[in-house]
């Protein structure tokens, strides 16, 4: 957790031990942020749009019907909490840039979501950990911004909040389904989890970002976040029958615009059509 | 130029264009009309952030007023407070059984979120048992469930409490 890692975000090789290096690694640069609040948006907006295009991705490919349904219900719901918080963004930065303009117009370097939510679907084990991880931090989290002083984040955070509980309530309970179901799902689960965890550290981080913005009344205690996402994840891991993995060397980067290479493929195809045909309305 | 419980009575006859038996008033997502020198502004709040439905309701609104004569209508969008199922009356939730929509529960008032469902069980709009089974808690829609009886075998859907 106190070191940074950012070389590799990609799967460890077989045979190397994932566990943090006992030699002591710089912290990672810090540069000026000119505008504190419109970056902690761009944060929270883009871990939705990322994941809820990722989401998206299993439309017609769901491996039964309710479950297809349910997918796009999902990706609809984070790109919702994406549009409201990136148009959010684009006000506080007065650039005249709309949430369709940061969505569509931006690249790679300048996403700011966790790595954790542009991983690749996978397999149906790999896109319900990722998404169960994350629903568990999201829900937790739009807790808190819910209550903070910034009268028009609190109200998408409420709504928000909302809307993600019945998330967290369908991946938890697929989670312990494949994990406590077959032996082929629960492997799979098992090796989506041990895939997955290098990404959960980075969620928690805070930086002079979080500072900045604290200072601004959106003060978010992250470890209470972390401590009760913890209790929630060890208890769905357990009726699972799961194996939680130890925390290795925490993969981070994408607050800082430093992704994965799945990043770059899926915003080529997110944007491409805006790019091909800009301003164009229907 | 419309008095504001006659833009109410309007907007009355506006249906939800998914569950077209209530209207955009009784679903709760009108939230305010006012009356201003140029037209009047009606406050509305999404149902699901994500719901495609809302510009439809918002260009339903339009064309409703238009239609009685009022052209200036500005619809003004607030998130604050969060929709609730909660707001949708007893007469809409009847409308709603009617149609075969078992209508909303109780919403959960926040809380930690826990794998186990405290809530009773749906009843099947179509015979009224109880005896019927949640498939999956997303629906047709966003706001619907999918749930089967088990009494007359029935499939209906719930209008999920928000």
């Amino acid at each position: 957790m106190a070191h940074d890692d950012t070389e590799s975000t990609g799967p460890t090789r077989a045979g190397v031990i994932n566990k943090a290096p006992d030699y002591p690694i710089a912290a990672p640069r810090q540069y000026p942020i000119a505008n504190p609040l419109a970056e902690y948006l761009l944060r929270l907006g883009d871990d939705r749009l990322v994941l809820g295009h990722r989401v998206s991705e299993w439309c017609g490919h769901g491996p039964i019907l309710e479950e297809d349904i349910a997918l796009s219900n999902i990706a609809l719901d984070l790109i919702g909490h994406a549009q409201s918080i990136l148009a959010l963004a684009g006000t506080v930065e007065g650039q005249g840039r709309d949430e369709d303009a940061l969505a569509y117009f931006r690249d790679g370097t300048a996403f700011r979501n966790a790595l954790l939510v542009e991983q690749p679907n996978g397999d149906f084990a790999v896109t319900m950990v990722r998404q169960f991880l994350f629903d568990a931090y999201s829900v937790l989290l739009w807790d808190q911004l819910s209550r903070c002083a910034h009268a028009p984040l609190a109200a998408i955070a409420a709504k928000s909040l909302k809307e993600d509980r019945y998330h967290l309530r369908h991946s938890s309970e697929w989670v312990v389904r494949l994990g406590d179901g077959t032996d082929e799902s629960h492997a799979r689960t098992q090796a989506a989890l041990d895939a997955l965890w290098r990404f959960t550290g980075e969620l928690f981080d805070r930086d002079a970002v979080d500072d900045a913005v604290a200072q601004q009344g959106i003060a978010v205690d992250h470890a209470a976040i972390r401590a009760l996402w913890d209790t929630l994840v060890n208890d769905v891991l357990q009726r699972a029958t799961l194996t939680r993995p130890a925390d290795g060397g925490m993969r981070r980067g994408g607050r800082q615009g430093r992704h994965g290479e799945a990043l770059g493929h899926m915003l080529a195809t997110m944007q491409s059509v805006a790019r091909a045909h800009p301003g164009a309305t229907w | 130029m419309l008095t504001r419980d006659e833009v109410f009575a309007v907007l009355q006859t506006v249906p939800d264009p998914e569950v077209p038996v209530i209207s955009v008033v009784e679903l709760g997502v009108v939230r305010d009309v006012e009356i201003t020198p140029d037209g009047v502004t009606v406050t509305m709040t999404p149902t699901y952030s994500g719901c495609p439905a809302m510009r439809e309701m918002e260009a339903d609104v339009k064309a409703a007023l238009l239609a009685r004569g009022v052209p200036n209508v500005t619809v003004h969008m607030t998130l604050s407070p969060a929709w609730t199922t909660d707001w949708i009356g007893e007469e809409a939730r009847e409308k709603l059984r009617r149609y075969g929509i078992a209508p909303p529960g109780r919403a959960d008032q926040g809380g930690f979120v826990t794998l186990t469902r405290a809530r009773p069980a749906v009843v099947c709009p179509f015979c009224g048992s109880t005896d019927t089974v949640l498939q999956s808690e997303f629906g047709s829609t966003a706001c619907k469930a999918i749930h089967s009886c088990r009494a007359c075998g029935s499939p209906f859907d719930e209008f999920k409490a928000l």
